[in-house]
């Protein structure tokens, strides 16, 4: 079997043991790799009932077939278990060399259950892989932790996946951060690792990567890294995602003070022109990526000078402009602190934008926040209360370190209507109201919230659609959207590529020539069919229903004003009829249950079916 | 004297992206991988990358290093490794300033860059996507960086 390693890693933290099992065939063809392979573990994994951060709970990483190839962007990793933050599947891709070190270890995966009896590290040479002793890094920093383990064992290119001081306290938001500036970033994959005592994941591998047809793949490489240097990608060359700043606050939907508004007065001082003009040090690539989307800002001056992060999209927009914040140093700063105490920057700064509002309100107090001025467009208050997020210092640490839906439930007082979360995860950085498609999509993602399961903004953004109404046709796209995607993140790609391929066949043929499988661009997509009901299947077996699909109360009750938006708001019959025409589209029932006909159709367990 | 091409990187638009690393490896070996790659990317973190490979000096530490003469000169200023008198110990790599040799985990021997001489140009220049590699000669590196500055000046000067 080529492009893959053939075999897995299955490690019990309990009592150390480590062995290797084997990847079956028809497992690679059925799920193709990534996400496809996590949502295949988990289901069949992860006991009934089990507590996400208890030892039943299993941890899986995954790659795909074309990690450590030349194919671009195909360096990444998945890991994935149930989500402590939604009780659902929980999972976050990264970058970096993780995976394709992995793949040059002679290992697809790993499949970690248990919970070890003190603080511990998985080191994978090649075929030598073993639990050391992590006590020595017990609160340290990913960054640190990264550097200590190469020091330890003497190997600057050893790769390092670890979770920071919020994984270790199994903050339901921890983040996994590798490559200092990579991070599987939402649904808490931090915390689990904290849960079984596993701070970090150290791997180098010295072997080759196989593929079916090296001469084609090669010459196909190099005719996408030319494409990968035109137009289809020149925004993510040139400002690194940050580029969308201005684009969304022209459209309305730039989230501003806790997704209250759609266009932030001071954009301008946040945008990516600006960010690349005043801050951006260097631009970096991940291994066998030719585009460089990330941009390393470093701070020169004021109280924050010193700070260096790699400052995304997401990332800025919602610890800024969400917070009413216009400083691109505090900004960079709160990065910095979310990916080395180890939260996860969206689930941060939607929870302190909630902070914020229920403090203005009243509903919190001066007590309950420490005395912080938290109010929106604070940039000292929101760094320090990013801070305190991710070492649940404080009162307010305890109120907000497990995100803005648990907050709301301990306050109370209708602070949940303005929680902006689905599935208990907080919402991307993208408006709800002026964008409605994509709030199909997030609100229907299984991971919750999630803007990268479908790319749902896409005919909003390029107006295919009225962005500004839903109805029962909609679903179309999110399904459209939501194979293909899983096909993406079970190779696994980047997303960024996705403009450079011509048509579905072209990430086909990459599935060929690396694996040898004769597959066409429509078994493929079918594929991605089978993964994503494979995904939502793991969350039928946790008990999901219609009432999970939507998104806060704030799109039906409040009507959005702003520069651009004249009392724009989602009207809750036509969410419903859009909800059930993709539920329709899917072939699940009305509660968003698949049918055992198109289970059985999938070649999908069908015992959950309907 | 023939002026010498080495493998020159340009710091600021090298990105790390270790293309060169991956396609040195498939023309080289037939295979991906990057640890068989002769030349090697190296990230300081947070903002530093560089690649590198043999800078042929002018007299090669690594030839006088080797203690079984399987570090040979060639003519065009690179080295060969004569894989049968080579037992992998190392001393060439410890004694290249430059971190440009690399050792051979399955041969007990060491990779070192031959500039793909049987091509115009070495492939890890030709793939490199962020133009960041060069393949040219140390007095054309230095009058290029003149021509930069010079026109720096007449820019603002107006």
């Amino acid at each position: 079997m080529k492009g893959y390693a053939g075999k897995f890693l299955r490690v019990d933290m309990t009592t150390g043991e480590v062995r290797a099992d084997v990847l079956s065939e028809d497992v690679a063809r059925r799920f193709v790799g990534g996400y496809g392979f996590v949502g295949h573990t988990l289901y069949n994994e992860v006991p009934e009932g089990a507590d996400a951060l208890s030892p039943e709970n299993v941890l899986c990483l995954w790659t795909g077939p074309v990690a450590g190839t030349t194919i671009p962007v195909s360096s990444k990793y998945i890991m994935g278990a149930r989500s402590p933050a939604t009780g659902f599947i929980g999972f976050g891709i990264a970058s970096g060399g993780v995976g394709s070190e992995l793949k040059a270890a002679g290992w697809d995966g790993m499949v970690i259950k248990g919970k070890a009896p003190t603080l511990k590290y998985l080191y994978i040479q090649n075929g030598n892989v073993e639990l050391r002793d992590a006590i020595p890094y017990a609160g340290k920093t990913t960054w640190e932790t990264e550097e200590l383990i190469r020091e330890e064992l003497c190997d600057d290119e050893v790769r390092v996946s670890s979770c920071g001081p919020a994984g270790e306290l199994m903050t339901c938001l921890a983040n996994v951060t590798n490559d200092r500036n990579r991070q599987v970033g939402r649904s808490g994959m931090g915390a689990v690792m904290g849960s079984k005592n596993l701070k970090a994941i150290a791997v180098r591998g010295t072997g080759s990567v196989e593929v079916a047809n090296l001469d084609e793949l090669v010459e196909f490489s190099r005719d996408l890294y030319k494409r990968c240097r035109g137009p289809a990608t020149e925004k993510y060359r040139l400002y690194g995602t940050p580029a969308n700043v201005l684009v969304h606050n022209r459209l309305g939907c730039l989230p501003t003070n806790n997704f209250q508004k759609g266009t932030f007065d001071h954009a301008e001082m946040v945008s990516g022109e600006r960010m690349l003009e005043t801050l951006v040090k260097k631009v970096v690539a991940c291994p066998s990526c030719p585009i460089g989307c990330d941009h390393i800002n470093v701070v020169k001056d004021g109280p924050w000078a010193g700070t260096v992060s790699s400052v995304d999209y997401e990332s800025l927009e919602l610890l800024g402009p969400n917070c009413g914040v216009d400083d691109l140093n505090a900004i960079t700063k709160a990065v910095e602190l979310c990916d080395t105490l180890g939260i996860d920057t969206i689930s941060a700064g939607v929870t302190i934008s909630w902070a914020m509002e229920a403090y203005e309100k009243g509903l919190i107090t001066s007590e309950d926040v420490d005395g912080l001025d938290l109010r929106f467009g604070n940039a000292e208050a929101m760094v320090e209360a990013t801070r305190r997020m991710c070492l649940r210092e404080g009162n307010l640490g305890a109120l907000i370190a497990d995100g803005a839906a648990r907050a709301a439930e301990k306050v109370g007082q209708g602070s949940e209507k303005f929680a902006m979360v689905n599935k208990k995860l907080e919402w991307g950085a993208y408006s709800l109201r002026s964008l409605q498609t994509a709030t199909l999509g997030f609100a229907t993602s299984v991971r919750g919230a999630c803007y990268l399961r479908s790319g749902s903004y896409q005919p909003d953004v390029k107006g295919t659609v009225d962005r500004y109404h839903l109805d029962r046709s909609r679903g179309k796209y999110v399904f459209d959207g939501e194979n293909l995607y899983a096909i993406i993140d079970s190779l696994i790609i980047c997303k960024f590529t996705r403009g450079i391929y011509k048509d579905n066949d072209e990430i086909a043929k990459i599935l060929r020539l690396v694996t040898g499988f004769d597959i066409t661009a429509e078994e493929m997509i079918k594929t991605g069919e089978r993964i994503h009901n494979q995904a939502k299947l793991f969350n039928v077996k946790f008990g999901v229903g219609r009432g999970d699909d939507y998104p806060p109360d704030r799109a039906f009750e409040e009507k959005m004003y702003d520069d651009v938006n004249d009392g724009a708001i989602i009207i809750r019959d036509e969410y419903d009829e859009a909800l059930s025409g993709y539920y329709e589209e899917r072939r699940w029932n009305e509660e968003g249950i698949p049918t055992r006909e198109l289970l059985e159709d999938l070649g999908l367990d069908t015992k959950l079916g309907v | 004297m023939d002026a010498k091409r080495i493998i020159v990187c340009d710091t600021e638009k090298c990105a790390g992206c270790e293309i060169c690393e991956y396609i040195c490896s498939i023309f080289k070996e037939k295979t991906i991988n990057w640890s068989k790659s002769r030349i090697r990317h190296v990230r300081i973190e947070p903002t530093f990358d560089i690649a590198i490979a043999c800078r042929k000096c002018e007299e090669p530490l690594c030839v006088k290093a080797c203690p079984r003469d399987a570090v040979i000169e060639l003519e065009d200023g690179s080295v060969r490794i004569e894989k049968d008198k080579c037992n992998g110990c190392g001393w060439c790599i410890e004694a290249c300033n430059f971190g440009a040799l690399k050792l051979d985990w399955d041969h007990k021997s060491v990779f070192a860059c031959d500039f793909c001489a049987d091509l115009d140009q070495p492939k890890c220049v030709e793939f490199c996507p962020y133009e960041a590699l060069e393949f040219t000669t140390l007095d054309q590196v230095g009058h290029e960086a003149g021509v930069k500055a010079f026109k720096r000046i007449i820019e603002e000067l107006g």
